[in-house]
């Protein structure tokens, strides 16, 4: 059983919780940048959390099927249409052999995951079969799909149609966002007024956005003058190099934000002035250029709080599909 | 009726393949299914956007380097009409 990629969209990869547990050797996360959209997938099709599904940004790929299965498609507002007639984001549907799968234009939000009964079947690697591309690992061959592959799909006995995520548990895609972020590590290197502009400026996402980082404009940030320390690059926005979290924001130049993301570098040599807190990173991934963020200051209380209400959420998303 | 051709991808507009060359088509150019219109660059690469009908491009409704959203009408054209 499996699928044949007639087209392949853009950027279109096999992704999954993703491989942690090897940063500190160099090898992101990866996995689906919006995971609570990919689990939704994934729950709507009668699959197990762990199954692979592809993630799909801005423009979708047509699929033939060649056995009947159970579809879903979850995140953003990327309309599937089932041999060429509409089907709904958000809700499981049968697909029987022969049929094709593709999509209408993007309506809202940046990635949309199609999740299959039984999972998208690619060997592991490092225990996971996630994508990463820059290190050609996991996924088809270590790569975005292309025309041609064909995908194994796994077992589909527990598939059911018709599941549905309630509308209070979808995730809404405005073009403006408040992303909360965590002051540091490196903010002291910020004048106050630099700070300000980084939490006042509404910027805007621009085309560089992947899933390496995503890069805004809007403002140019002050920095305190200083000295630059042995191994520290004489720009104002150079450290001494260290590790970047996922989610940190660095500021090359002091112009242009970028918040990493699961496939971003383990580390290097530009000051990060916050870090987006880990429930808000699934907002991150939904943004589309020309999409305008805040980044929001919390505290770690805060931060807390908000990675229980998503837990919450997710066991919400669990009871009500499974209904 | 004109016909809308939109661009599939969020992205920049690029009427140029290059920043020496010519555009891509004017108004009035003639253009087949599968003429280049623009290229839309986003993550870095630049995807070009095919005309999808064949006619005489009637307008372009995006000015050059402009940001556009998945499903932006970046031309219309006046198709060619088989019954004359």
């Amino acid at each position: 059983m499996g699928v044949r990629v007639v087209k392949p969209g853009m950027a279109t990869t096999i992704q999954d919780l993703g491989r942690p547990g090897y940063y500190r050797v160099g090898i992101p996360p990866s996995g689906s940048l919006d995971q609570y959209s990919s689990l939704a997938a994934n729950l709507l099709v009668g699959n197990d959390d762990s199954a692979a599904v592809l993630e799909c940004t801005y423009l979708g790929p047509q699929l033939h099927f060649e056995a009947p299965t159970v579809v879903a498609v979850a995140g953003a507002n990327l309309p599937p249409l089932l041999n060429g007639e509409a089907r709904a984001t958000w809700e499981s549907f049968a697909v029987a052999e022969g049929d094709v799968l593709s999509f209408d234009y993007l309506e809202g939000g940046a990635r949309a995951y199609i999740a299959v009964s039984g999972g998208f079947d690619v060997p592991q690697i490092l225990g996971s079969r996630s994508t990463y591309t820059l290190g050609s690992m996991g996924g088809v061959e270590g790569r975005v799909l292309a025309e041609g592959d064909w995908i194994d799909t796994g077992d589909t006995s527990r598939a059911t149609p018709g599941r549905v995520v309630p509308e209070s548990l979808r995730t809404e895609h405005p073009k403006h966002r408040e992303i909360r972020v965590m002051m540091g590590l490196f903010d002291h290197r910020l004048t106050p007024s630099g700070r300000q502009t980084f939490l006042r400026t509404e910027w805007r996402l621009t085309p560089v956005a992947d899933r390496t980082g995503f890069r805004y404009q809007g403002a140019e940030l002050e920095f305190e003058e200083r000295d630059p320390p042995f191994g520290a690059g004489s720009d104002p926005s150079n450290i001494v190099d260290a590790p970047y979290p996922i989610g940190s924001i660095q500021v090359p130049g002091g112009i242009e934000p970028i918040v990493l993301h699961r496939d971003a570098v383990s580390g290097g040599g530009y000051v990060m002035v916050a870090t987006v807190i880990g429930a808000d990173m699934d907002l991150v991934a939904q943004s589309a250029p020309n999409n305008t963020t805040r980044f929001v200051e919390v505290n770690l209380e805060t931060a807390l709080e908000a990675r229980r209400d998503r837990s919450k959420r997710i066991e919400e998303l669990r009871m009500a599909v499974a209904s | 009726m004109a016909y809308e051709i939109k661009s599939p991808i969020p992205g920049i507009f690029y009427r140029k393949p290059s920043p020496e060359s010519d555009p891509f088509v004017e108004v009035g150019s003639a253009v087949e299914t599968s003429t280049v219109i623009c290229l839309i660059e986003v993550m870095k690469t630049f995807h070009e956007v095919r005309s999808g009908a064949s006619g005489t491009i009637a307008s372009i409704e995006v000015d050059d380097e402009e940001m556009v959203d998945a499903g932006q009408v970046i031309a219309t054209l006046e198709p060619d009409d088989s019954g004359n």
